[in-house]
């Protein structure tokens, strides 16, 4: 039983995974927010996180945790950024939803 | 030394003027130009005592040019009495006009521009005729068209002048393709295309033949031929002369520099330089008489239908050049110097005198618009006799002449003297011109300065006497009009100094030397030209002074040739329906089908009409929404991933 129970690196991964599988789609399907986009991003970011320390147990390695910090340092600021932008362009354009941003378009 | 300054003192002043004219402003301009031209004249006239009179003829080598295998041409400068004439007749004829241009253009706004054409002009006509080889005579021919072209188009916001120029330039380029096949069958003879080593093999090659699809034609006779072309587009003889009256757009003082005394010369000094060529080839000689004959006659008779004052001054040029012609068709190449030299004179004066009446009547150009003015303008009314009395050759024999009087004497002495069919021919097509000339000088005389006054009232008080700067030149031009025959006649023509004077600039052989004929012909002769002359002038005198129906009565008597002479032979037209019209459509056709359809339609227009076809249906890709370019790059991503994971 307490073999069963035993949680190894086949279920990190598993998490993580399923956490990007999210993220990932959490980008594809939202139509309305760009703050989903944000938030999409860094649950990628934090399913790539999990992988990381995972490995790095599971390795015996500590430069992956070291990583870690790194990545969550990088998203913090570029979370500060995002958002910067999206302040900025709800102000010059009066929305922010996904639909119409599409200046890009050809 | 004061060779190269002589001949490139123009081209320094033309530098100043054309790049720097608007820092020196206009009296800067004015004032280098003139300046620079009254040098070269002074140094022209040094050159022509050394060279002429104490005979030191001399070349002066400047640079090496072109040196590709046996071809060598070099840059030089060749100073014998031929160039020294020319060297006068050029700066001093230049001068003239220079100065008087300061006063015919007071009101012009671009004066830097036009003195610095002038002078350009000048020294590309010093380059012509000091020349020590045909490429280099090409080179001053070319830029003489040149200059010709940018001064005809001086007022180039009139369509008009356009039009003139490009025509000019345009048959101009025809004889200039003449001359240049001259040049290189030149070459193809004699190996060479310096003067110094083709005159004395010239002889040599008297029977040479040219192999042209089965026929042998003498190879001297070809290559002359091709040169007298290149003189017909130049010096606007029968066939080539349609530009010439047209060019008359320009400027008077360009008329009178370019289209009366030098450049329309250039014709005749280049077959005169090459005199000992010339001699060699008796059927090009034949052509070059019977061309100059015919042009003599029929500029002659457009002359006396013309209104336009500057208009019958250009045919009465044509004729007078058609003299030259077939005086070099006679082997008179002296005599034919010699009308040129005093025909500068008393041309460029009729010009500039026209031009003073023009400035005058504010513009007018219409002899029916002008007449009773010569109270007004005096002095323009004096010196316009004296250029028509030149033209016209009045002078009592053995007494006094004007210059006409001499060199149009020796001209018909030598071509009657000359003993051959062509001669005489041309003997007595000269003496009909002779006639006309005398008619058409007097008629314009008497239409602008006589009768009532028929232009408005307001150009009527504002008739006035031109400046002291337009009448000093025409003043200089004048005393040369009356001296030039008289002074010049023993020099050029006649019977022991000639050869003295000469030296062997130009050479004729014993058997051609109709000049000689021409000092032992009988009396008649020489005084037929006088007598048509004077008859002439009285014949204009009835017709325009006192019955003045005369004309009208007799142009109605004979409609149909009057109709033929007024519009110029139909030349034109003829011309426009055989060259213009095809050329047109053949441009049109090339312009549309090929270059147009074909051409851009495969290249540039087809290229360009494909990429922004492709371009159209790629932008569509960009729908502008991230998450688009997110999944794309997610797919991207998978689908590298698989290959990695997946490749064999």
């Amino acid at each position: 039983m307490e073999n069963m129970m035993d949680i190894g690196l086949g279920h990190y991964l598993s998490v993580a995974a399923i956490l990007f599988i999210l993220g990932v789609f959490g980008i594809f399907l939202n139509r309305r927010n760009v703050i989903i986009i944000l938030m999409s991003i860094e649950l990628i970011l934090l399913a790539v996180n999990i992988n990381l320390v995972a490995f790095s147990v599971f390795l015996h390695d500590l430069v992956g945790q070291v990583f870690a910090l790194f990545i969550l340092t990088v998203a913090a600021a570029e979370a500060a950024i995002g958002l910067a932008i999206l302040v900025i362009y709800f102000r010059n354009r009066g929305s922010i939803a996904v639909e119409d941003i599409n200046l890009m378009k050809g | 030394m004061a060779v190269i300054a002589a001949i490139f003192l123009p081209l320094l002043a033309a530098f100043i003027a054309g790049f720097f004219g608007r820092r020196i402003g206009d009296l800067g301009s004015q004032l280098v130009t003139c300046g620079a031209m009254v040098v070269a004249l002074v140094l022209s006239v040094i050159l022509f005592i050394d060279v002429a009179v104490n005979g030191h003829a001399t070349v002066v080598p400047l640079a090496n040019w072109v040196a590709s295998g046996d071809f060598h041409v070099d840059w030089a400068l060749r100073v014998d009495t031929l160039t020294a004439v020319m060297l006068i007749v050029v700066n001093g004829v230049s001068t003239m006009v220079h100065i008087y241009s300061v006063g015919y253009m007071s009101h012009d706004p671009d004066k830097p521009r036009f003195m610095s054409y002038l002078s350009l002009f000048t020294f590309m006509m010093l380059m012509l005729v000091t020349s020590d080889n045909l490429v280099q005579m090409f080179f001053g021919w070319e830029g003489v068209g040149v200059a010709s072209y940018l001064l005809i188009n001086f007022w180039f916001e009139k369509k008009s002048a356009n039009d003139a120029s490009m025509k000019a330039f345009l048959v101009n380029r025809v004889g200039d393709f003449g001359f240049a096949l001259g040049i290189f069958s030149i070459f193809i003879i004699f190996g060479s295309v310096e003067f110094g080593t083709i005159f004395p093999a010239a002889a040599g090659k008297a029977h040479a033949t040219f192999n042209f699809l089965g026929w042998h034609v003498s190879a001297l006779d070809c290559a002359c031929l091709l040169l007298f072309v290149g003189a017909m587009g130049k010096s606007a003889q029968l066939g080539l002369h349609t530009w010439l009256p047209d060019a008359m757009e320009g400027p008077t003082p360009v008329s009178a520099l370019i289209h009366a005394a030098t450049m329309v010369t250039a014709g005749v000094f280049m077959l005169a330089r090459m005199s000992p060529v010339f001699e060699y080839a008796p059927a090009a000689l034949a052509v070059v008489t019977v061309l100059g004959a015919l042009t003599a006659f029929v500029a002659a008779t457009i002359g006396m239908t013309q209104f336009d004052i500057k208009r019958v001054i250009a045919y009465s040029t044509m004729s007078q050049l058609g003299y030259m012609f077939f005086a070099i068709g006679v082997s008179a190449y002296q005599a034919a110097i010699f009308h040129l030299m005093t025909h500068a004179f008393f041309k460029a004066l009729l010009f500039l005198g026209a031009g003073s009446v023009i400035h005058a009547m504010s513009g007018e150009q219409d002899m029916r618009k002008m007449g009773g003015i010569a109270r007004l303008i005096p002095f323009t009314y004096a010196v316009m006799w004296i250029g028509n009395l030149a033209l016209a050759g009045v002078g009592i024999p053995g007494v006094y002449g004007f210059a006409g009087f001499y060199s149009k004497d020796i001209v018909l002495e030598a071509a009657y003297g000359s003993g051959t069919a062509v001669g005489h021919f041309a003997y007595w097509l000269g003496i009909a011109a002779a006639f006309m000339t005398a008619f058409y000088s007097w008629r314009l005389l008497i239409m602008t300065f006589h009768g009532k006054p028929r232009a408005s009232k307001e150009v009527m008080d504002h008739v006035h006497e031109s400046p002291l700067v337009m009448t000093g030149p025409l003043t200089v031009l004048a005393i040369g009009a009356l001296v030039a025959g008289i002074g010049g006649y023993e020099w050029f023509v006649g019977h022991a100094a000639r050869a003295e004077f000469w030296r062997g600039a130009i050479q004729v052989l014993h058997a051609h030397d109709s000049i000689h004929a021409a000092h032992e012909g009988p009396e008649w002769v020489g005084l037929l030209p006088l007598l048509v002359g004077l008859a002439g002038i009285a014949l204009a005198y009835v017709c325009y002074m006192v019955a003045p129906g005369i004309p009208a009565t007799f142009t109605k008597i004979v409609k149909p040739l009057h109709v033929l002479v007024f519009n110029k032979y139909f030349f034109d037209q003829i011309y426009d329906v055989v060259f213009v019209k095809p050329a047109q459509v053949l441009g049109f056709g090339l312009w549309k089908a090929g270059d147009g359809a074909i051409i851009d339609g495969l290249g540039p227009d087809g290229v360009a009409k494909t990429t922004r076809g492709v371009a159209a249906g790629v932008s569509r890709l960009q729908s502008g929404y991230v998450y688009h370019y997110a999944f794309a790059m997610v797919i991207g991503v998978v689908a590298l991933v698989g290959w990695f994971y997946f490749k064999p």
